[in-house]
């Protein structure tokens, strides 16, 4: 696995502080900077400031008067439709998809990952390079018979998947599998062999090993996992709008149902909120797991 | 359990692990082989409101594909959005890259800064960049106060320039992601090779354009891959900050399809029109795989 922050910074030489390279190097930096953050900073203020303040018109200007409302009306009261409970709804609809997602997603990638890895059989090399594959098809070429699949299964089984959480669940593990399974296995390649066989020899079988050995060593590679998991599944908009219907919507469609309406007069700072609302649990998960998160997509780059 | 896996049997040897793979055989035979085919042979058929595997109607749906006005601006739109996320991504990303790896201050506080946008939502990116382009509030009407009375960026309500407006968003919400992995690949880069240079008294910028940069080939085809790969799926941010207009001005492949399939219950449309999608990918990933496989044996 490439790390990207491990290694310390090295470059071409050691400069002085005040040199006109220095100044040009960090001129630039804070002007890319204004770039980056300008959005966040924006959406920000926008939100704090009421309706009468924005029709002034300067997206820029830092709110003369604070007010909370629009964050307490986003999450309470802005409509969908006829419903008007608010982005409350979508935030816990993506909770109850996100839990069961991420846990079965890697429960299944990191079995899977971990047969790859030590218990090889015939053709299961095959089916990782399908499976490899299978990552770059655009979902749009398989979208629509997994719809037959959920109704057919679903009827089969006599539950509803079609439309519901459990579909969306078993979507999400089947697209997020590939880059998963990759993680696992190379994961689990690197553990080294004496330990695997030294179990084998005291009689641990696939599950023990799995269990005992593997999962206790590997906790990292499960965070990264998770992390990945948590924000691909939150960010998802194209298989919640497929897969489920209007009263199990998750957050990203509820909120762009909600902010592109054509009903209505436009509430830019309700809007902004809501943006940030829906926004803030990737946010938090990025800047609380910092160089994990650098590292799992940097893993699941790097070696896919 | 342990003792299936003893036995000497090829069929029963390592069982469990068969078992225990059974998800994974699934996805690979069902779902990425078995859908992808499933839809293909349907593109050849005259499908509607359902499936209609027995209305054969070969090349029809293609045809009529392209020539469709809506279909001809999404791939015209997929091709200058691709194009220039493509040049900029790459660019800005290893600038940014090498930028940072000039053992600066605040390294990690730049790379934060250029990242966290990597963690949100298409649709959030979207609708964020939506208010700060809205031409009556945003940066337009700001430049205007500030003197600049005829400033004119408007590219949300201007056609001709409104795929650009997508454009600078993707940018905005990707290229942090090429940052960190083209800052992988210059850490990987052997220090004697800087110093080597020094010593030989090659300038910087020299050593960068013709000694590092082609020594980071492989860096580069994965970053090309995973851009052009993210590009062919465009599709949320269209919907968030566009909803495809003005008109259908910012039309692209991805929502043709799901829009056929799932609106105007034209199912055999959105089925050509994915396989096309397809096929473009397979454009891109059979040198890659030829480059990256080939690269592997020879190694």
């Amino acid at each position: 696995m490439v790390d990207a922050t491990a290694i310390e910074p090295r470059g071409p030489k050691p400069k002085r502080a005040f040199s006109s390279t220095n100044i040009m190097l960090y001129g630039t930096l804070l002007l890319v900077s204004v770039y980056y953050l300008l959005p966040l900073y924006v959406m920000i203020v926008t939100s704090l400031k009421g309706m009468p303040e924005i029709r002034l018109g300067n997206v820029f200007a830092p709110p003369l008067e604070v007010t909370f409302e629009p964050w307490v009306k986003a999450w309470a009261e802005a409509c969908t439709g006829v419903n008007c409970d608010g982005l409350s709804r979508g935030f816990w609809n993506s909770v109850a998809i996100l839990i069961p997602s991420v846990a079965v997603s890697i429960a299944v990638a990191s079995v899977s990952g971990y047969a790859l890895a030590n218990w090889r059989f015939r053709g299961s090399e095959t089916f990782f390079t399908i499976l490899i594959f299978g990552a770059f098809i655009p979902y749009q070429v398989m979208i629509y018979p997994i719809v037959i699949i959920l109704r057919e299964l679903g009827g089969f089984l006599g539950i509803q998947l079609m439309g519901s959480i459990w579909g969306l669940v078993i979507v999400h593990t089947i697209f997020g599998m590939p880059i998963l399974t990759l993680l696992f296995r190379n994961y689990f390649t690197s553990v080294p062999e004496e330990l695997f066989k030294a179990a084998r020899v005291d009689g641990a079988g696939f599950w023990g090993i799995f269990f005992k050995i593997m999962v206790p060593m590997s906790l990292p590679i499960f965070v990264v996992a998770m992390i990945l998991q948590v924000t691909g599944i939150w960010n998802d908009f194209l298989f919640g709008v497929i897969y489920t219907k209007p009263e199990t919507y998750p957050m990203t469609v509820q909120l762009n149902n909600i902010v592109n309406s054509v009903q209505g007069v436009k509430e830019y700072n309700v809007n902004m909120a809501a943006t940030l609302l829906t926004g803030l649990v990737p946010l938090t998960i990025y800047f609380v797991s910092g160089r994990l998160f650098v590292r799992g997509i940097a893993a699941g780059a790097v070696k896919g | 359990m342990a003792e299936a896996t003893k036995r000497p049997n090829s069929l029963t040897r390592n069982l469990t692990a068969k078992i225990a793979s059974l998800p994974m055989i699934a996805t690979a035979l069902v779902i990425f082989i078995g859908c992808t085919l499933w839809t293909i042979y349907h593109s050849f058929t005259r499908s509607r409101l359902l499936p209609a595997p027995d209305k054969w109607v070969g090349l029809d749906q293609y045809e009529r594909l392209w020539n469709t006005r809506r279909w001809l601006v999404s791939i015209e739109n997929l091709a200058i959005y691709g194009i220039c996320s493509l040049i900029l991504s790459l660019v800005i990303g290893f600038t940014l890259a090498a930028l940072l790896d000039q053992k600066i201050r605040g390294e990690n506080v730049f790379r934060t800064i250029f990242l966290y946008p990597f963690a949100l939502s298409f649709i959030v990116t979207g609708l964020a960049w939506q208010w700060i382009l809205n031409p009556q509030f945003g940066i337009q009407e700001v430049v205007r106060r500030w003197g600049l009375e005829s400033f004119t960026f408007d590219p949300l309500n201007n056609a001709d320039i409104a795929i650009y407006g997508i454009l600078i968003a993707g940018i905005w919400q990707g290229s942090g992601f090429i940052m960190v992995i083209m800052l992988a690949g210059l850490r990987g880069i052997d220090e004697e090779i800087w110093k080597a240079a020094r010593v030989d008294g090659i300038p910087t910028w020299k050593t960068y354009v013709f000694i590092i940069i082609p020594m980071m080939r492989p860096v580069f085809v994965t970053a090309l891959v995973l851009i052009a790969s993210g590009i062919i799926k465009v599709y949320d941010l269209v919907v968030a900050q566009t909803s495809g207009g003005p008109g259908i001005a910012t039309e692209v492949p991805a929502k043709y399809v799901i829009e056929k399939m799932f609106l105007s219950q034209n199912l055999g449309q959105g089925f050509a029109a994915s396989t096309m999608m397809l096929l473009s990918v397979l454009v891109v990933l059979i040198p890659w795989a030829y480059l990256e496989f080939g690269g592997k044996r020879r190694g």
